[in-house]
């Protein structure tokens, strides 16, 4: 097994997601430790026009596949690909980003080439002639800092929006097509259909600012508030596990243990008291803002800047003074 | 139809979790186990297909863990599950993904199966995993993170719908597969007082690793644990007060733009 690193760039909509750029600035800090080149592999329809997106940031060589059976998201199609190249070019270390695609395909995939994979890495790092990684467990309410044995390839997801892009640097990588080797008759999961959530605002997962309401929203009719303040921002709504049951915000959105894990730069709390469930799901996140009539919220202990008051009073002015300065 | 739910104990939401005074893991004291939220959301699924097909349909419940897990598969076995396989083994200490896979796959192909229903990941360590890597160990396929789970007539497919990041993906697949399970998928039922009397009746098997024919961990030994790590304390929340609320929102833009720089 070489010390070489292959990327997975997801595309969705023909478009590569940012976290890529992130994933080659991961596989880079590898490439300086092992001494290997650094790859990447690009599934999908568009995925040709894309590549140069990653070609531009000293990887050696993009592969593209986009052929019939690529064309949709399948599971174990994708994941054979992946493997397929994995044991082709002998890579000891692959970079996936921690999405729906890369989650689901990276574990098939490493379950094909019987490697190890370690999932949702926020810091990598390579020191005493090892990769190592540091990921949160309980839900985030530990980290543990782990490395492999060696001996297999290691497969590692990375959290968006934790690690830098990679800078662009003189001399593009090869652009080369491959064939997905893929018999379509033969797959037997496949995604037939994607329905683009409604509002156009993005999701919780990948929103760089998150606007969150809790209990105290009172009403479903009252998100129209952080909505605004959010579509100003070209943020996402997010939402507490007890608003989500109250019935005043839609589970998709629920931020938390039992719902999504955000790492936006920006988070503003808005009435929410700040139960472990909640910070768990919300606690890397860069800045977090609370507004909260009560004082003692715990929210108010992780957040870095608070202003205790009704947030239908500060909600509305923090919308208007940010509309003035935008 | 033979439905397999995967079931785990793991430390409750509510509990505050801390590392061990060696360092080699957490503190099981006065922590209040649980069945892993996601995987009520997947028994629930399991009995709700088996009330859909009828017959001689039946839910099997397969736990790994130590023998207190006993506690979890029952509640499982009151919400209306038949029986269920516990694993349990002295050699099995943190098992990685792999391992458990293994142990899960063999103990599932000896029994047969058309359709496994797991949560989407455990809440304690977080890895989303297994359900893959025995979807692919048992030649079936997978699909994860389900919020919508409708089976055709026949039985023979399903079309299972998941959120992705900015949309609603549709996944069709042929049965059997293994189908992870998340918040929304259904409405988990309560374990009633009939319930929780029949359980007490219901077969637990019993199997350790010899017992599925083991004879040492398989899968393990591919990852060594360097630290646990406790979360860094916050750092102090600068509160922003001023006799005017907008006077103190201003303040708090002014901030966000010149020292976070994030807006």
């Amino acid at each position: 097994m070489s010390g070489d690193i292959l990327v997975f760039g997801e595309i969705r909509n023909g478009e590569l997601k940012k976290v890529a750029k992130e994933l080659v600035h991961g596989a880079m800090t590898i490439a300086d430790g092992t001494g290997g080149s650094v790859d990447a592999l690009i599934i999908g329809t568009g995925a040709e026009a894309e590549a140069a997106k990653l070609a531009g940031l000293g990887v050696r060589k993009v592969a593209v596949v986009d052929d019939e059976a690529t064309a949709n998201y399948s599971p174990e199609g994708y994941a054979t690909v992946l493997a397929d190249l994995v044991k082709e070019g002998d890579y000891g270390y692959v970079l996936l980003g921690a999405t729906s695609m890369g989650r689901d395909l990276g574990a098939r995939a490493v379950a094909k080439v019987d490697g190890v994979m370690f999932s949702d890495c926020v810091e990598l790092g390579f020191d005493g002639g090892t990769v190592k990684v540091k990921r949160p467990v309980y839900s985030g309410k530990l980290y543990l800092e782990i490395a492999p044995t060696g001996g297999r390839p290691v497969f590692m997801t990375i959290r968006p929006n934790n690690l830098p892009p990679a800078a662009e640097k003189d001399g593009g990588g090869e652009v080369a097509r491959r064939a997905s080797g893929i018999d379509l008759a033969a797959i037997k999961a496949i995604a037939t259909e994607i329905v683009p959530l409604a509002g156009g605002r993005p999701d919780v997962t990948e929103a760089d600012i998150i606007i969150s309401g809790g209990r105290a929203m009172k009403d479903a009719s009252n998100f129209k508030l952080l909505e605004e303040l959010a579509d100003l921002l070209g943020g996402a709504v997010g939402a507490s596990r007890a608003a989500v049951d109250a019935g005043y915000a839609v589970q998709p959105i629920q931020v938390g243990q039992t719902g999504k894990v955000v790492n936006p730069k920006l988070y503003i709390a808005c009435g929410i008291s700040g139960a472990i469930q909640h910070l768990a799901g919300m606690r890397t996140s860069k800045v977090i803002v609370a507004i909260n009539k009560d004082s003692n919220a715990p929210i108010f202990e992780k957040a870095h800047y608070g202003i205790v008051g009704d947030l239908f009073e500060v909600v509305p002015i923090l919308t208007e003074e940010i509309r003035k300065i935008l | 139809m033979k439905i397999i739910v995967l079931l785990k104990r793991v430390p409750d939401t509510e509990a505050k979790i801390l590392i061990n005074q060696e360092g080699t893991g957490i503190r099981e004291d006065g922590v209040k186990f649980v069945i892993n939220p996601y995987d009520e959301y997947a028994i629930e699924e399991g009995l709700l297909m088996k009330e859909k097909i009828g017959g001689d349909s039946k839910v099997t419940v397969v736990c790994m863990g130590p023998e207190e897990a006993t506690e979890v598969i029952r509640t499982a076995l009151a919400m209306g599950a038949d029986d269920a396989v516990h694993i349990a083994d002295g050699a099995l200490s943190y098992p990685g993904p792999f391992t458990t896979a293994a142990i899960m796959a063999k103990a599932i192909r000896d029994d047969g199966f058309d359709v496994i229903f797991c949560g989407k990941q455990a809440i304690d360590d977080d890895m989303a995993q297994v359900h893959c890597i025995l979807a692919e160990m048992l030649d079936v396929p997978q699909v994860s993170v389900a919020t919508t789970f409708e089976l055709s007539d026949d039985a023979k497919k399903a079309v299972v719908g998941r959120r992705i990041e900015g949309g609603d993906e549709k996944i069709e697949t042929s049965l059997p597969a293994v189908i992870s399970c998340d918040k929304g998928l259904n409405e988990p039922r309560y374990a009633s007082l009939p319930g929780i009397m029949k359980a007490k009746k219901k077969e637990i098997r019993k199997k350790s690793l010899a017992d599925l024919g083991f004879s040492e961990v398989p899968g393990g030994g591919r990852s060594r644990i360097l630290k646990w790590l406790p979360l860094s304390k916050g750092g102090e929340c600068r509160m922003i007060e001023a006799e005017e609320t907008s006077d103190a929102v201003r303040e708090l833009v002014r901030l966000l733009r010149e020292e976070a720089k994030v807006i």
